[in-house]
């Protein structure tokens, strides 16, 4: 029976502690991420998820004309720098964060509205022997809201 | 085996099955097919690196209702309310699904009806919002202290839109953090169809070409992939199917919409520290196939508020 018990515990384990993560990504997003879209208005939606070292996530989106965006990604400190990129349709890269400093923002505008791609990916630390480092990854829109 | 000892086993089986699924089934994406493929363990970190690149979570981000009922503001529309889902309609609604769907139509009204200082109606669209919310199981996501904010700041609209976008992601959080994915979809299949179907009633034919709003529908058409796939996560689920169904009969008519955008060139505006993304478009909506459109996102919105 011994054994039972053993698993029981560990099948918790595996359990709260995920929701535990989830909680903990959850409120990152709120207290960390949501400051960083400043005067923009947060879209409501939430993406965050937990990432490890060199993975990526990939987020579709239409983005409408004449709206101001502005995107927010950030990545708990624990992590190294977090780039992202934003594709078009035809995979042209219209911009990346490496070139401002792994920025955790980006404001924008479009001409006419488009579907685009946003990649995501956690840089490494290129520490072999290391345990890979994980942690919360959120990606936020706000837009302008014009009265 | 000792009958006691085997169904112990068992439930303990079934117990770490479980567990192991939601927990899978978490970190707020889609898994890409490639995650199921079988993963070796690794003998250094260069191989869990390689493994790890292999593992992409994606997000099909619909837009919000917040989103959906600004565009609608921004394109010099009008406020009617004869146009919102009625709150007298709450008590009609006791599945999942259509308290899912009714969560984000109720809640694109209620970003219809702030952007517009509506201030009675945010305060009834808000308490409707809270009781699909509540019937869904969604703690914490619209308190009453939320709702006794809400009246506090009734006539700062900076400070609603923040409640509403606020109360919006806990439900959304919500429900992704605790597995139920097929129900986060609805509330924002429920918004978007809301806003589409307040767009498309509030366009004057008489002023059909040039409008911006009519612009805003054909827009529509570029979220239509990511709807398909965001319900594509949740197939096999009988409700999401219906909905699929539904979708595809609109998908058809958006098909008949043609939209040509020339390559996209990033300008940077200093001035206000902005990438503009310069692109021209063509698009070709007709009177007929706009009608047609109507039509079809009033017939399958009205399935949803019944």
């Amino acid at each position: 029976m011994r054994i039972f018990k053993i698993i029981a515990i560990i099948a918790l384990f595996i359990f709260s502690s995920t929701l535990n993560l989830d909680a903990q990504c959850k409120a990152f997003a709120k207290k960390v991420c949501l400051p960083e879209l400043g005067s923009y208005t947060h879209d409501g939606n939430y993406h965050a998820a937990v990432l490890v070292e060199g993975e990526e996530a990939e987020l579709y989106k239409t983005f409408y004309s004449d709206k101001d965006y502005r995107v927010a990604i950030c990545g708990e400190d624990k992590l190294p720098n977090v780039e992202f990129r934003i594709l078009d349709a035809n995979k042209n890269v219209l911009y990346s964060n490496k070139d401002s400093d792994f920025a955790p923002t980006w404001d924008f505008k479009l001409q006419s509205s488009q579907q685009l791609k946003l990649v995501v990916k956690v840089s490494s630390f290129n520490q072999s022997g290391d345990t890979p480092a994980s942690g919360c990854v959120s990606i936020m829109f706000g837009f302008k809201v014009k009265k | 085996m000792n009958k006691k000892y085997g169904l112990n086993l068992g439930f303990l089986m079934v117990f770490l099955l479980f567990a192991f699924i939601i927990s899978g089934c978490k970190s707020g994406g889609d898994k890409a097919a490639k995650d199921d493929e079988t993963i070796n363990v690794p003998k250094d970190n260069a191989a869990i690196y390689e493994d790890i690149k292999q593992a992409e979570k994606i997000f099909n981000a619909l837009p919000s209702p917040l989103e959906s009922a600004m565009l609608i503001k921004s394109a010099g529309a009008r406020f009617d309310d004869a146009l919102l889902n009625p709150i007298g309609n709450v008590n009609n609604y006791a599945t999942n699904k259509s308290m899912a769907l009714n969560l984000g139509i109720y809640t694109c009204d209620l970003s219809f009806a702030s952007l517009y200082e509506q201030t009675q109606l945010i305060i009834d669209y808000m308490n409707a919002a809270k009781k699909m919310a509540d019937g869904l199981g969604i703690l914490k996501a619209i308190e009453q202290s939320t709702i006794d904010r809400l009246e506090e700041n009734i006539n700062n609209s900076e400070v609603i839109m923040e409640i509403v976008s606020e109360t919006f992601m806990n439900s959304n959080s919500y429900l992704e953090d605790n597995g139920q994915p097929a129900i986060a979809a609805m509330v924002l299949v429920g918004g978007w169809f809301e806003g589409l179907y307040i767009s498309t009633q509030l366009v004057d034919m008489k002023d059909f070409n040039g409008n911006k709003l009519v612009g805003r529908i054909i827009d529509q058409k570029l979220s239509i992939d990511i709807l398909f796939k965001l319900l594509e996560s949740s197939k096999g689920n009988p409700a999401v199917d219906e909905l699929m169904g539904q979708v595809n009969k609109l998908k058809t008519v958006f098909d008949k919409i043609t939209i040509t955008t020339s390559p996209i060139r990033p300008e940077f505006d200093q001035s206000s520290n902005t990438t503009i993304l310069k692109s021209e478009v063509k698009t070709d909506m007709t009177p007929a196939v706009f009608q047609e459109l109507a039509a079809t996102v009033a017939e399958i919105r009205n399935t949803f508020v019944k």
